[in-house]
């Protein structure tokens, strides 16, 4: 078998972006939490906020480590598997990534060090003031990324002059056309991934006991916060698929796996794309419910996959499904939110055992989501790399050959298993040990004494020999 | 836009990253370079305690100068990453597998002795790669029409290996020269009595790279045996300062060899810029044609002249913070 490098590469970004967007998707949404929280500290001086506070800062120091140190692979790869497109977009892609890492530096800098071990040294007002800052700072590291990316789908604002973009207008190309609503969409992600997982670790402390009135506070509030974000992002999600059906309705037509244009159609539950046949197997749908949601009348008109030549095609299986598994799981989320209202209603969000242990199998689902959602939007662009323009395998590195990609991809799967699974054993480990008794957390104060690296911040040792986990 | 030359300032800014990023990180990985070495584990403890509070700020050079290069001078990015294409991976392999040695070997006791290797390959392989990477660049690299056309492998010939271990040896030097400054006792004594041995090693690769380098690159020839003789005044400088190093050891100052061993990297690289100058992809472009847009490289300057001022101090107050020595069982967990 041929190795192919393009192929390949593929696998090998998409491997290590997914790696990577796994923990900034929760430390967005996360800090925002723990300012919320720090704010609400800082007005009711109510001691429970206060520990909850503490307790999610050092998660946040953990997870905020591994996305840094897996961030430095990918300030990488543009150029060593996509030269050519790093080449030739780099007058507006280059700004872009490196105004991210500047302010992902300023905020280390600045107001990280006095997040994570400021705590009882600096006022109250000022540790809310870091907190704030670095809420607002992971938003605007998030929005130069998106921007890029956003970019790549509808390019906007440059000129193409001998193989090179030239930014025209950068306001243009920065907020390009598709950028308010991936942003906007990513964003509620952010907080609905944190709210889900802050909920599942509150529900896990309640089924044992653990820090009943803190843990009760923290769940009621991500609940109430879940059953408007929720719905919220259903809303912002039918926007962005509007603005991609403008711009980009290839995509739109396989993430409906609806081959040849047509009106009244219907949206499928089910189907298997095949798409050497350019038609569907085993399709089973609800009529004209596509058209409804997509053109708001049930006899509108969608243009068909078939538009495109079968070359310029996306994957369409692969685009169908992980759209699916998006879907199914934010409908998921939402009957969880809703459930919590019923069950509110009753009194019994905190004793439910069935809906608590709901909440703790949800922890993991908001990330699937996420990816799910970059396969469906970054598959859906092939083969196009800058939409309509460069094509993925124009923008390969040419001296790139099978077996150098297969090499570094499997290295990057090692790395990243080992790492990963390091990583995820000390997260539990912080999290089983939980908030810290009301004596000791003074004691913490005058432990975390120095101005240092995230990870730090987390006193719980890695081995059970140093320090056993508390139960 | 005529005012001045962002190409030109814009490579000032990189260079500086560079030189920043090879002297900080340089005694990190200099000292995971000597961990095994090491007389004892108290000895190391307080190796990996002497660096502990500052490491990763001093990787913030490495992803400043990786993402400053897409935007200043999109070509050096995109032909010496697919050149460099392996070398590249192991160094990162290196860099992550250090860091996160860096995090959980003070977590851990059972499992240290695998966080001790971990800390010290990743070290000992970064430093190799990156070493590699300054002998690829005296080397040149193979182009056409701004795309790299050489093999997987043009960057692995006996010369880049000599750069290679050269350079671990120069950043065991930086490593143990940091040790004197931090350390007292016995750790210190080892540190003394390795750093002349380490000193040596570098002079006979500097010996020998200076001495091969004409031979690998007719350029590099000219410029150094043309008429600019005033250039001979950085390896005489490096020289000097590697005296230096040597008699400060003997009179066993403590600060005097580390501020030393700093002279002679920033004469050597001095003197390897001199040697390619204004060659940024050797042999075919210069760093005009490498860069980007003005108008690119203005966007961005905007945010990094404001970054890099406050990145600077911090560095130095979290540097302030932990000055004076690092004592045996105590110190940073």
């Amino acid at each position: 078998m041929e190795l192919d490098p393009l192929m390949l590469s593929r696998i090998q970004f998409a491997f290590v972006v997914c790696f990577h967007a796994i923990f900034p998707v929760f430390t967005i949404g996360l800090a925002s939490y723990i300012a919320l929280l720090q704010g609400l500290f800082f007005k009711t001086q109510n001691p429970a906020w206060d520990r909850l506070a503490l307790f999610w800062t050092k998660v946040f120091a953990v997870v905020f480590g591994m996305g840094v140190v897996s961030g430095i692979v990918m300030s990488f790869q543009f150029g060593t598997n996509w030269s050519n497109f790093s080449l030739a977009a780099s007058n507006f892609i280059g700004p872009m990534l490196s105004y991210e890492v500047v302010t992902a530096f300023f905020l280390e800098a600045a107001f990280l060090g006095i997040l994570l071990f400021g705590r009882g040294k600096v006022p109250q007002g000022i540790h809310l003031l870091a907190a704030t800052m670095v809420a607002i700072g992971t938003f605007i590291s998030a929005f130069w990324i998106l921007s890029a990316n956003s970019w790549m789908h509808t390019p906007a604002g440059v000129e193409l002059i001998d193989n090179r973009f030239h930014v025209t207008s950068w306001s243009d190309a920065i907020f390009n056309p598709s950028f308010p609503y991936r942003f906007m969409h990513m964003a509620m992600a952010s907080f609905i991934t944190g709210g889900f997982v802050v909920a599942g670790v509150s529900a896990w402390f309640l089924m044992r006991g653990r820090d009943p009135e803190a843990n009760r506070r923290a769940l009621s509030m991500c609940l109430w916060l879940l059953l408007f974000l929720t719905p919220a992002q259903a809303v912002i999600g039918d926007f962005h698929g509007l603005n991609t059906l403008e711009h980009q309705p290839t995509k739109v037509a396989a993430m409906e796996g609806h081959w040849e244009t047509a009106t009244n159609v219907p949206l499928l539950l089910f189907a298997i794309p095949d798409q050497e046949a350019q038609e569907n197997r085993f399709a089973i749908g609800i009529p004209n419910l596509a058209s409804l949601i997509l053109t708001h009348s049930l006899d509108g008109e969608i243009p068909g996959i078939s538009e495109a030549v079968p070359e310029e095609q996306p994957p369409v299986m692969i685009v169908f499904w992980a759209f699916r598994v998006m879907v199914g799981i934010g409908l998921l989320m939402i009957a969880t939110a809703f459930a919590g209202l019923l069950l509110r209603r009753k009194g019994r969000i905190y004793e439910s055992r069935l809906f608590l242990k709901t909440l703790v199998g949800m922890v993991s689902l908001p990330f699937i989501a996420v990816l799910a959602g970059w396969v469906v939007t970054e598959s859906g662009r092939a083969p196009w790399l800058v939409y309509g323009i460069m094509t993925h395998a124009e923008g390969v590195t040419p001296s790139l050959t099978g077996w150098m990609a297969l090499f570094t991809l499997i290295g990057y799967m090692l790395v990243y298993a080992v790492v990963f699974y390091a990583g995820i054993y000390y997260i539990l480990r912080v999290v089983r040990n939980g908030m810290l008794p009301e004596h000791a957390q003074a004691s913490a104060d005058r432990d975390a004494d120095r101005p240092k690296r995230p990870l730090s911040a987390a006193h719980t040792p890695f081995d059970d020999d140093v320090d056993p986990v508390r139960s | 836009m005529e005012m001045f030359d962002l190409s030109i300032i814009w490579a000032g800014i990189i260079g500086f990253g560079v030189i920043m990023y090879v002297l900080m990180d340089g005694f990190d990985l200099g000292l995971g370079i000597l961990f095994p070495f090491a007389p004892d584990e108290d000895a190391r403890d307080v190796m990996m305690n002497s660096v502990a509070p500052v490491w990763d700020g001093n990787e913030t050079w490495l992803v400043l100068g990786g993402a400053g290069l897409l935007a200043a001078f999109p070509l050096v990015y995109s032909i010496f990453l697919p050149a460099l294409y392996i070398g590249v991976f192991l160094m990162l392999a290196g860099l992550i597998f250090r860091g996160v040695a860096f995090e959980f070997r003070f977590k851990s006791r059972r499992n240290r002795h695998w966080w001790n290797r971990a800390f010290c390959w990743g070290s000992a392989i970064a430093a190799f790669a990156q070493g590699v990477v300054v002998g690829a660049y005296i080397q040149g690299f193979e182009t056409e029409g701004f795309v790299y056309t050489g093999g997987a492998f043009d960057w692995l010939t006996p010369f880049t290996v000599v750069t290679g271990l050269g350079l671990m040896a120069g950043y065991a030097l930086l490593g143990s020269t940091w040790l004197i400054l931090k350390s007292e006792g016995h750790i210190q004594d080892w540190a003394y009595k390795i750093t002349p041995m380490l000193l040596g090693i570098v002079l006979v690769v500097f010996a020998i790279v200076s001495i091969w380098t004409p031979f690998v690159n007719q350029v590099v020839w000219e410029r150094w045996f043309g008429h600019i003789r005033i250039i001979w005044i950085f390896p005489a400088l490096a020289l000097f300062f590697a005296f230096l190093v040597l008699r400060s050891v003997k009179q066993r100052r403590e600060s005097y060899p580390f501020l030393a061993t700093i002279g002679i990297y920033v004469f050597t690289y001095l003197g390897l810029i001199v040697s390619q100058w204004p060659m940024i992809v050797p042999p075919n472009y210069t760093l005009w044609d490498a860069a980007s847009a003005p108008e690119s490289q203005l966007f961005l300057l905007i945010g990094v002249l404001f970054v890099i001022p406050i990145i600077l101090v911090y560095t130095a107050w979290t540097y302030w913070v932990f000055r004076g020595k690092v004592r045996v069982g105590e110190g940073y967990h």
